[in-house]
């Protein structure tokens, strides 16, 4: 079977542009794409793209070119872009096709989401009565967490100080200053024990990769990293998600570790290989929780990972290189490329001032509602 | 008393409050509130123990957007509350607004029995909702 590579990456900066569409930005990020790799729209077999709140990624085609490609439009509430991606890499790994582009692209209002009772599946009166909110589910999956395993809040401090510091050596991340663990931690407190700053916002940006088999590359010339592993999971029963009035008493895994356990079967390597990885980081405490449900640390290991810096560049495992989603923002369409986008950056040793040196093996994985998880390993 | 939220969601007892869960026939899951419309015909109504343990929490430090919220206060007159899962041994973790005037005092697995509460509204005066309170 053949390899599928990633030969082109191009993103358009994260954060807000009022001059611009979602689509606009993913127009811009498919053009650097293409760029980066030295082919033409033209050349494209296929293209798979999405957005959650900026209209239909094949909108994009008469800008780019009425060639009568194949595109379908992904819709995969947050992983998105993970499943955009995935279904690139299904569409080469099958045979069927030798080049292609995936993209996602986004534009959301400030603030945090909107909640629909209805739109859930959920009785009124749960909305109604203040409890339908996204941040008190990360409160909540976070502050058991911190019992369960001897998680402090100057932890969930240093997953944010490490976020802005790492975003402001990244031209595509949107807060580009540092912070202090002092203003995170004294910062609003939006919903116990998470303060504003441990939080990231809704944003725009976008993002494209162009995919190619072995043989295409090889015949254009090129080279860029292998998607080694790849895997979109769902939740159990048992698994604790947003917008639930009850839980199971039995209690089952996340679906990240399903994903997980799934792209690093097919990769045949393990999270001790792993040189660098983008996690979800939706909030501080999801960056914690994330480090162990992708079996990089073990629960309650962040502790001390954090305090030792095992996690910040230079450290060994440097986690979100860009600043993740708190200094990104979370553009649901194209958050999940953009951790691919950074993976690609640092193999090809292009993150200038936050590189990871001699990065071969690279991790992402893009988790949300309702409850799902994709994850990509990927080779230098 | 004031109208109840939601109909079914709560009956007060001889020893407490009790909440109105569903079982599904077919293999016992249990889900809070008993389920309504096509699938309730799957499940048996189940009611809750009046006591249970706190299994997490939060507090909501900003008032929610409206709509959904209908609570009758405004961004300045807004109160933060506490709301967390109470863990009903045996039966299921049900979510609930919690009554209490510190909420530095919540512990997980604290013991919680289940209340109601009055919850002014901006559409329909005052209603009754459940609530949890430390036993």
């Amino acid at each position: 079977m053949t390899d599928v590579h990633i030969i082109g990456a191009g993103i358009h900066p994260f954060g807000r542009h009022p001059d611009m569409t979602g689509l606009d930005q993913g127009v811009y990020a498919v053009r650097e794409a293409l760029d980066d790799a030295g082919v033409a729209w033209a050349d494209m077999q296929f293209a798979f793209g999405g957005s959650a709140a900026a209209g239909s990624a094949d909108a994009a085609l008469p800008r780019l070119g009425l060639t009568g490609v194949q595109f379908i439009n992904i819709s995969n509430g947050c992983a998105t872009g993970g499943s955009s991606m995935l279904s690139g890499y299904w569409a080469i790994k099958s045979g069927e096709f030798d080049i292609g582009v995936v993209l996602g692209f986004d534009k959301h209002p400030r603030g945090a989401f909107n909640a629909d009772p209805e739109a859930s599946g959920l009785p009124r009166w749960y909305g109604e009565t203040g409890m339908m909110l996204t941040t008190q589910f990360f409160a909540m999956k976070i502050r058991r967490y911190m019992e369960l395993y001897g998680v402090s809040e100057t932890s969930l401090g240093r997953v944010a100080v490490k976020a802005y510091e790492n975003g402001a050596r990244a031209p595509h991340a949107w807060r580009r200053e540092p912070v202090d663990i002092e203003t995170v931690l004294t910062s609003q407190m939006l919903s116990d024990p998470l303060t504003k700053f441990m939080f990231c916002s809704p944003a725009e940006g976008g993002v494209a990769m162009v995919l190619a088999s072995d043989k295409k590359m090889r015949e254009l010339g090129l080279t860029g990293p292998k998607v080694r592993g790849a895997a979109v999971r769902t939740r159990l029963r048992g698994s604790f998600e947003v917008f639930a009035p009850s839980l199971d008493v039995e209690r089952g895994v996340a679906p990240t570790v399903l994903a997980s356990e799934a792209a690093y079967a097919m990769a045949g390597v393990g999270p001790g290989d792993i040189d660098v990885a983008q996690i979800q980081d939706t909030e501080s405490g999801a960056e914690i929780m994330h480090m162990a449900e992708n079996g990089l640390c073990a629960d309650g290991e962040q502790e001390a990972w954090l305090a030792d810096g095992v996690t910040s560049l230079g450290g060994r495992l440097p986690i979100n290189t860009d600043g993740g989603c708190l200094a990104c923002g979370e553009p649901i369409g194209a958050s999940g490329l953009r951790q691919i986008y950074e993976n690609v950056q640092q193999l090809r040793g292009r993150a200038e001032g936050r590189q990871v040196p001699d990065a071969k093996l690279a991790y992402s994985q893009v988790y949300g509602a309702p409850g799902i998880s994709a994850v990509a390993i990927l080779e230098a | 008393m004031s109208v109840a939220v939601a109909d079914d969601l709560f009956v007060e007892r001889a020893d407490g409050v009790r909440l109105i869960a569903g079982r599904r026939k077919a293999d016992g899951e249990m889900r809070f509130p008993m389920p309504r419309g096509a699938d309730a015909a799957l499940y048996d109504p189940v009611e809750l123990a009046p006591v249970g343990k706190l299994w997490s929490y939060t507090v909501q430090r900003f008032r929610p957007k409206t709509p959904p919220y209908i609570g009758a206060d405004d961004e300045k007159s807004f109160v933060p509350f506490a709301l967390g899962y109470v863990e009903f041994a045996g039966q299921v973790i049900a979510e609930g607004r919690i009554l209490i005037d510190d909420p530095s005092s919540l512990k997980i697995g604290l013991p919680m029995k289940v209340a109601i509460e009055a919850f002014p509204t901006s559409t329909r005066g005052e209603v009754a909702t459940y609530a949890f309170r430390p036993a």
